[in-house]
């Protein structure tokens, strides 16, 4: 242990303990910008490259930068000094003097850190206007754009592209002044291996990678003629509230229909009726596999970012994701069928919007496969969780008083499975709670399976299924995926089915969530309003969702039947690696 | 690994060692620069297959180092000193002298690949400023009237060499 002092406050740490650890230990804030330790997922951006967060040791010149300086033994630290305070402003100025200041029309305007940074510091005026990075900006994806005149080069989204979710598209190029957070051979984006899951947009702590904004396409649709139709994907309900200052985990699902109502769309219906769909789909598909024994291990295919994964990284093994389309696609696609059928009205005529924690959904949406053959597409529109709160805002609901409401009959109803195919290890969970009674003809009795739940990347677990075992895995973040996969391919580990997420903690961590600055307790807490929501339930199957059944009774037929597959499932590209 | 690529084939030999990892990138670099003038994308990809690494790894190195270039450079480098000696004596001049004749800038490539300029700090001759080197000649206290006779001597020694 190490004696040092603080601020002449005292304190003994562990050797390793950085000054900036040891002073929040002292409640002594330390203000950070490229700085970022998400430990509930042991990822920690290191770059130390703003220098913000510099600190006096008194009797020395040099300053130091407290987040990457261990403490050492007989320390004498002053965060409060004059020296400190110029210091840290001075880095403040210096980063504006490379950075545009049209923070009224950035879409990061309320929620950028060095614009709050600089308003802590009490920044008035540019004393150094130096020379400006000059890029373009690229829009060429569904999903992200890419500013880099606003990039800090904090390398917080290098470390999730590449150290996190191995994807490794964005990278830092050239040298000296002219570096930028760039793509191989300057391509863009939807040029690259890029899977748009978005953690690089969800932890840039500028506007300089933002999600493609589609607020205004909801807006003409609902102005316009057309019947549109909105769906809500599990993990929003549980973070929209974030937006509207309410206490993280705040399950706000009745006040999101009645705001959705309000907002004019003709049915609001729940993505969560889809999921239950979707297990009937993937637990059959499961069931056939392992009578068959063939194409073990089933991987889930719910995760649009995971599934470009896997095509442009494993392109051996496209035969073992489940067929299954994902859950908001299987909506559109019998939207667009069975429910514009009831309703008397073309497809053409309808509108489906999709709200979803998640920016690769965006990317989804328009991929060809996935439209019916006269080239209608099953979703029209994806917007965020984030994107559902701006338009509340310009609709100014009083949201946290909004009176609760319930989905629209039929397409919003759905079961505690789920609700919790919002979390990393909820899908798998659901298919097994099925999977279970169809394998072994008894009645499940206890429906928590607890060890495929929480925030670790990797979690394995054997399930006895009548006089047979289940080998399952859960994996969430790509980098834990790759390793999963790896593994299988080498023939090393055995599985009969696993479930990818993308985003670290699954879609509650989604990159279309509220933003968390770095705070995983937030993550934490939608993940426990995602488990209360299932609690809830009175049905906790999927396949006793009644209107389920009468969807396949009336229209579908047989699961995973010839219509099923028609309708419900679709297919994967092989996608070369650069 | 093969690649079926014959313009890629020296490199695709070189990178046959199953010693290599991830730490011999820059060496392998070296190797490309060296055997093709420039590094081309095709081999970047291949490096980037081979050491098992995200390709943009790749790239960002390259890019970070002036010593690789991903074009072609040409048959004749030329390298005006700008260091603080030869910067006083001229060299600015001289330097837009040469962009002037040849019609590119510094740091590019004329389109017949018979001249590349090259920024360039300190050339370690500072008594003889401005100092200018083509491939391995050296030039002293050049002048801007100097530059065209410079040129033509290695126009003519670029074409017989065709």
């Amino acid at each position: 242990m190490l004696h040092l002092t603080i601020n002449d406050m005292p304190i003994l740490v562990r050797k390793g303990t950085t000054i900036l650890e040891a002073a929040k230990q002292l409640n002594i804030k330390i203000p950070t910008l490229c700085h970022l330790d998400l430990h509930d997922f042991k990822i920690v951006n290191e770059s130390v490259s703003c220098r913000v967060c510099v600190v006096e040791e008194v009797g020395k010149d040099k300053m130091l930068t407290a987040c990457s300086t261990p403490c050492r033994e007989g320390m004498n630290i002053r965060t409060d000094s004059i020296k400190v305070i110029k210091a840290r402003r001075m880095m403040v100025e210096l980063l504006l003097s490379n950075h545009p200041t049209d923070c009224l029309i950035c879409p990061k305007n309320g929620e950028c850190e060095l614009q709050a940074l600089a308003a802590d510091v009490g920044i008035k005026t540019i004393r150094y206007p130096g020379a400006r990075t000059v890029t373009k900006v690229d829009r060429s994806s569904k999903s992200i754009i890419r500013d880099m005149s606003k990039c800090i080069l904090c390398k917080r989204c290098e470390t999730m592209c590449s150290t996190v979710q191995t994807v490794g598209t964005l990278t830092d190029v050239g040298r000296g002044f002219d570096t930028v957070v760039g793509t191989l051979l300057a391509k863009p984006m939807h040029e690259t291996s890029c899977t748009f899951c978005g953690q690089c947009l969800a932890v840039c702590p500028t506007a300089a990678l933002t999600e493609v904004n589609n607020e205004d396409k909801v807006w003409d649709a609902l102005s316009s003629s057309k019947t549109v139709i909105v769906q809500t994907a599990p993990a929003v309900r549980v973070a929209l509230g974030e937006i509207f200052g309410m206490a993280p985990g705040t399950d706000v699902t009745g006040k999101m229909v009645s705001a959705l109502r309000a907002m004019g769309f003709d049915r609001v219906y729940d993505t969560n009726f889809a999921a239950d769909v979707t297990i009937i789909e993937e637990a059959s598909e499961l069931v056939h596999r392992l009578t068959h024994n063939e194409n073990l291990p089933l991987l889930t295919s719910c995760c649009p970012s995971w599934v470009k994964f896997i095509e442009h990284n494993y392109g051996d093994m496209l035969h073992i994701p489940s067929s299954c389309k994902s859950p908001h696609e299987m909506f559109g696609s019998i939207a667009k069928t069975y429910l514009a059928e009831k309703m008397g009205i073309d497809p053409k005529d309808m509108v489906v919007v999709s709200v979803m924690p998640c920016v690769a959904k965006k990317y989804e949406s328009a991929r060809p496969e996935l439209a019916s053959e006269e080239g209608i597409s099953d979703v029209d529109i994806v917007i965020t969780t984030r994107e559902l709160g701006h338009m509340l805002k310009d609709l100014s609901l009083d949201f946290p008083n909004l009176p609760d409401s319930d989905f629209d009959d039929f397409m919003g109803e759905s079961s505690g499975a789920a609700s919790i195919f919002g979390t990393s290890g909820g899908v798998l969970e659901a298919a097994i709670r099925t999977a279970y009674e169809w394998v072994t003809g008894d009645y499940l009795e206890s429906l928590d399976f607890t060890e495929l739940r929480g925030l670790k990347g990797i979690k394995e677990a054997i399930i006895p299924l009548g006089d047979k075992q289940l080998r399952v895995a859960v994996s969430s973040g790509l980098g834990n995926a790759r390793k999963l996969l790896d593994s299988i391919r080498s023939g090393e580990a055995q599985y009969d089915a696993i479930e990818i997420m993308a985003c670290p903690g699954g879609c509650i961590d989604g990159g279309g969530q509220p933003y968390t600055h770095g705070d995983t307790e937030i993550i934490q807490k939608r993940m426990n309003a995602i488990y209360a929501n299932d609690r809830k339930k009175i049905i906790r199957q999927s396949h006793k969702n009644p209107q389920v059944k009468k969807l396949y009774d009336e229209f579908l037929g047989e699961p995973y039947g010839e219509k099923a597959h028609q309708i419900l499932h679709t297919t994967y590209t092989l996608r070369p690696k650069i | 690994m093969c690649t079926g690529n014959e313009f890629l084939q020296p490199l695709e030999a070189f990178l046959a060692d199953d010693k290599l990892t991830e730490s011999d990138l820059i060496e392998i670099l070296h190797f490309t620069q060296n055997h093709f003038g420039y590094i081309p994308d095709e081999a970047q990809l291949l490096i980037a297959k081979r050491l098992k690494i995200p390709t943009s790894r790749v790239y960002g190195v390259v890019t970070f180092y002036s010593y690789f270039t991903q074009v072609p450079k040409g048959d004749n480098q030329i390298s005006i000193c700008l260091g603080t000696a030869c910067y006083i004596k001229g060299a600015q001049n001289v330097l837009n002298e040469f962009e002037k004749q040849l019609g590119i800038s510094s740091g590019e490539t004329t389109a017949d690949r018979h001249f590349s300029i090259n920024p360039t700090r300190c050339l370690g001759d500072c008594s003889k400023a401005p100092v200018v080197m083509v491939n391995d000649d050296i030039y002293s206290r050049v002048e801007p009237g100097d530059v065209s006779k410079i040129l033509a001597k290695y126009r003519s020694d670029s074409q017989e060499a065709r």
